[in-house]
């Protein structure tokens, strides 16, 4: 390969920030196929030459996992994908996620030297298509593992943060078993994420790769159910276990009416869309029956995601947000998506009640907001403005709100420690309270991204890895060098 | 391998008997508790009360009815098969206690499933009455094995042909004219006989628990799918249930959310007939999608 062009900084800032193509609006609100459509060589390679190899990297700042932002792109540069991808693994198992799914805009982008003038380098638009061009040319390649070390790990949920566990703790030479309570490996990534944004071959090729390294996955097993954490130790012989359950509990309004029928969570319209293929019933079994008009209450990515399901299912959506529109939490892409396939927003706006007739959804009663002064968060307080009740006519409603902690396992731990609201409580190893169980990701965050649940499964894996060796806690003194 | 058919027998006309090899499973099974099966790839999670379980085999059991596209699906599989995906114990456990004259109401499925909480209660030191329901007396089954463990079975047939004439309701408001006594009733079956059965004992003030059998899809909290009102709370039948106090279940709700897909039910019963039948094909735009 050339050796790469050395380009003066003007030279590379001049270079337009690429436009990953992607399916037409129209075409693409009646169908579940994914909407970019990823970077070709050559775009990628010109896309590569605007980073300024800065020398401070503030990209990699930005990354809750630290992947070599900057050298991995000189190499996308060069044309050596292969190189690339493989680089990014060393810190991140799942690029070809990551790639689709991060927030890029306030992570690595949106650090970047040019994010404000330029716009930042497309650094996620480069993962995906360096991991994608791994996988669709075959050219994955199973890691080199150390020796076996003898000791058993289990890991908890087979989400971002438990497969990037698995990841690590494979390669050291540890044995390595998942176990998930649905039927199909992935989490949140397979029942939550629609395939129209992330599609499901995709999770399952990073499922296989680590299953060819030597995972063990066990589908169906609900530890706190099937397994207890007591068996896990005593009977299957674990030597450490890590928690990635997820938060996996669905929050409702309380209000009025959320019991009728056509009142779903989002929780429960995405399983059902997703890992359940509704949106092919009747091939597939599980039904999601068609509406005229969906409201979906809240404004964060799960919101989009539920709004943009409910669109290609046919359904005239409109999103339901108590806030101002530049309060939305949802990714700035996935709303801008979102209006573009023809999703209204009624901002401002909140549910107070949801009207039935013969215990079906008709519609939704509303009070408009204005905001007040910031709270806690930083955020504006959205108040409601007496007197202005309106209703939206609607068949459906989905409430996308947040989740909170689900108790079905950590109810059952006596000697892991939660905090107030249930999640659990971890020191800065995510260390439980009990020193053979880690824990990550949703469960103890709250409701996050998927790649922070991944930074905490990474931080997790080297602190299990020294358990499991006797060797200093990372932090402590003697500790191997920290990344 | 978990989930593999060892038997799928029609004890009745229109109720089979399904035995799984289940090891882990049968190891941690308590009365009261049930298993989500997903009959084929491309299947939907449907829950299933357990009705025994055996440690030592490694096996669990369960009885269903066929109702729709899933358990029609289950109907034609044959010992050897596996099912595409089986979880659990889910649910918490019956509460068993000693309660001292308990009656124990089953019908339907429930035949089956009141088998584990017979036994339950009467390991408990309760004297157990074990109701049986069936629409005539032929389609009552699981009698030997209720016999086993019950200290008196007493058969009700809505037609007469056996037995009280009537339901577990009749059946039970014959049973207080008489006299008898009870301390705590359960009952097991389907949603209507819970309910008028409930509503029986509540002017006698019987504690009572019903096993509910919500529509669920995860099973493990996780949805929401199976909420039900209990005392005007909303509570989730699969991790705060199935067992609710059957004096405060909102029981038109219940009959609201059970028949919230019966609409697709049919369409997708039908559809895979005419599909068997040859008349109907996937469309291409679906085939590409499909694994």
């Amino acid at each position: 390969m050339s050796k790469r062009p050395q380009l003066t900084p003007r030279e590379r800032m001049a270079i337009p920030r690429a436009k990953m193509p992607e399916q037409d609006p129209a075409a693409r609100a009646t169908n579940f196929r994914e909407v970019p459509l990823g970077l070709t060589p050559e775009q990628a390679m010109r896309e590569a030459e605007r980073c300024l190899n800065c020398r401070k990297r503030p990209c990699v700042a930005g990354c809750p996992v630290g992947v070599q932002i900057p050298e991995f792109i000189a190499l996308v540069a060069e044309g050596r994908f292969v190189e690339a991808a493989r680089l990014i693994k060393e810190t991140n198992v799942l690029p070809a996620i990551t790639g689709r799914v991060c927030p890029q805009e306030v992570q690595c982008e949106g650090n970047c030297t040019l994010f404000k003038k330029y716009g930042g380098v497309s650094i996620g638009a480069l993962e995906r298509f360096v991991a994608d061009y791994e996988r669709e040319h075959g050219l994955v390649e199973i890691p080199p593992k150390a020796e076996p070390t003898g000791k058993k790990v289990a890991i908890i949920g087979s989400g971002p943060s438990g497969l990037t566990v698995a990841g690590d703790l494979i390669k050291l030479g540890h044995e390595v078993v998942v176990f998930e309570a649905l039927h199909e490996p992935g989490g949140v990534l397979v029942y939550g994420i629609p395939e129209f944004r992330l599609p499901k071959d995709i999770v399952r090729a990073e499922v296989d790769y680590l299953v060819r390294q030597g995972v063990k996955f066990e589908m169906n097993a609900v530890v706190g159910m099937t397994y207890t954490m007591d068996e896990l130790f005593d009977e299957l012989g674990f030597d450490a276990v890590y928690i990635g359950v997820g938060a996996g509990l669905p929050r409702f309004m309380g209000i009025p009416g959320e019991d009728l029928n056509g009142v779903y969570s989002a929780n429960e319209y995405l399983t059902r869309s997703n890992l359940l293929k509704a949106y092919l019933f009747p091939d597939y079994d599980c039904p999601l029956p068609p509406a005229k008009k969906v409201c979906v209450v809240g404004g964060g990515n799960v919101a989009m995601d539920a709004a943009r399901t409910a669109r290609r299912l046919g359904a005239d959506v409109t999103i339901v947000y108590r806030r101002a529109r530049e309060q939305l939490p949802a990714r700035a892409e996935e709303v801008h998506h979102a209006e573009e396939e023809g999703i209204h927003f009624q901002l401002l706006s909140n549910p107070v009640r949801i009207i039935g007739e013969a215990g079906r959804v008709v519609g939704m009663e509303c009070i408009r907001m204005r905001l007040g002064e910031p709270d806690e968060s930083g955020r504006r307080r959205p108040i409601p403005i007496e007197g202005s009740n309106f209703n939206i006519d609607c068949d459906q409603v989905v409430i996308a709100i947040g989740s909170a902690a689900n108790p079905l396992l950590t109810k059952t731990l006596k000697t892991v420690k939660l905090n107030k609201w249930g999640y659990i409580e971890v020191d800065k190893n995510n260390r439980t309270s009990d020193p053979r169980i880690w824990a990550g990701g949703d469960i103890v965050t709250g409701a996050a991204t998927v790649i922070s649940a991944m930074g905490a499964g990474r931080i997790a894996a080297r602190s299990i890895h020294a358990y499991l060796m006797g060797l200093p806690q990372p932090g402590e003194e003697g500790a191997e060098g920290e990344q | 391998m978990a989930g593999r058919i060892i038997e799928n027998e029609e004890v009745v006309p229109n109720v089979r008997r399904l035995v799984l090899e289940a090891p882990q499973i049968a190891r941690r099974a308590r009365p009261g508790q049930f298993i989500i099966v997903i009959p084929d790839e491309v299947g939907e999670r449907v829950p299933f009360s357990l009705a025994d379980w055996d440690a030592d085999a490694g096996t669990i059991t369960a009885f269903y009815l066929e109702a729709g596209v899933s358990t029609l699906k289950l109907s034609r599989m044959q010992p050897g098969e596996s099912v595409h995906a089986l979880v659990g114990p889910l649910g918490r456990p019956t509460v068993i206690k000693k309660y001292g004259t308990v009656l124990v109401g089953g019908g339907c499925y429930g035949l089956g499933a009141m088998y584990p909480l017979v036994r339950a209660f009467k390991e408990a030191g309760n004297r157990v009455v074990a109701l049986m329901e069936g629409r005539t007396s032929y389609v009552i089954y699981n009698e030997e094995k209720v016999r086993e463990v019950a200290d008196e079975v007493i058969i009700c047939t809505a037609d007469g042909s056996r037995g009280i004439r009537g339901h577990v309701k009749e059946a039970f408001e014959a049973l207080s004219e008489e006299g008898r006594k009870f301390d705590y009733a359960h009952f097991v079956g389907c949603t209507y006989m819970m309910m008028i059965s409930s509503k029986a004992t509540e002017p006698y003030g019987i504690p009572t628990v019903v096993s509910l059998n919500a529509l669920m899809v995860d099973g493990t909290g996780m949805c929401g799918c199976c909420r039900v009102l209990v005392g005007g709370e909303t509570r989730f039948a699969c991790v705060d249930g199935p067992d609710f106090d059957g004096h405060k279940v909102d029981w038109d709700q219940v009959f609201s959310r059970l028949a919230a897909y019966v609409p697709q039910e049919n369409l997708a019963y039908q559809y895979l007939k005419c599909r068997e039948a040859g008349s109907v094909r996937a469309s291409p735009v679906r085939e590409e999608v499909r694994p």
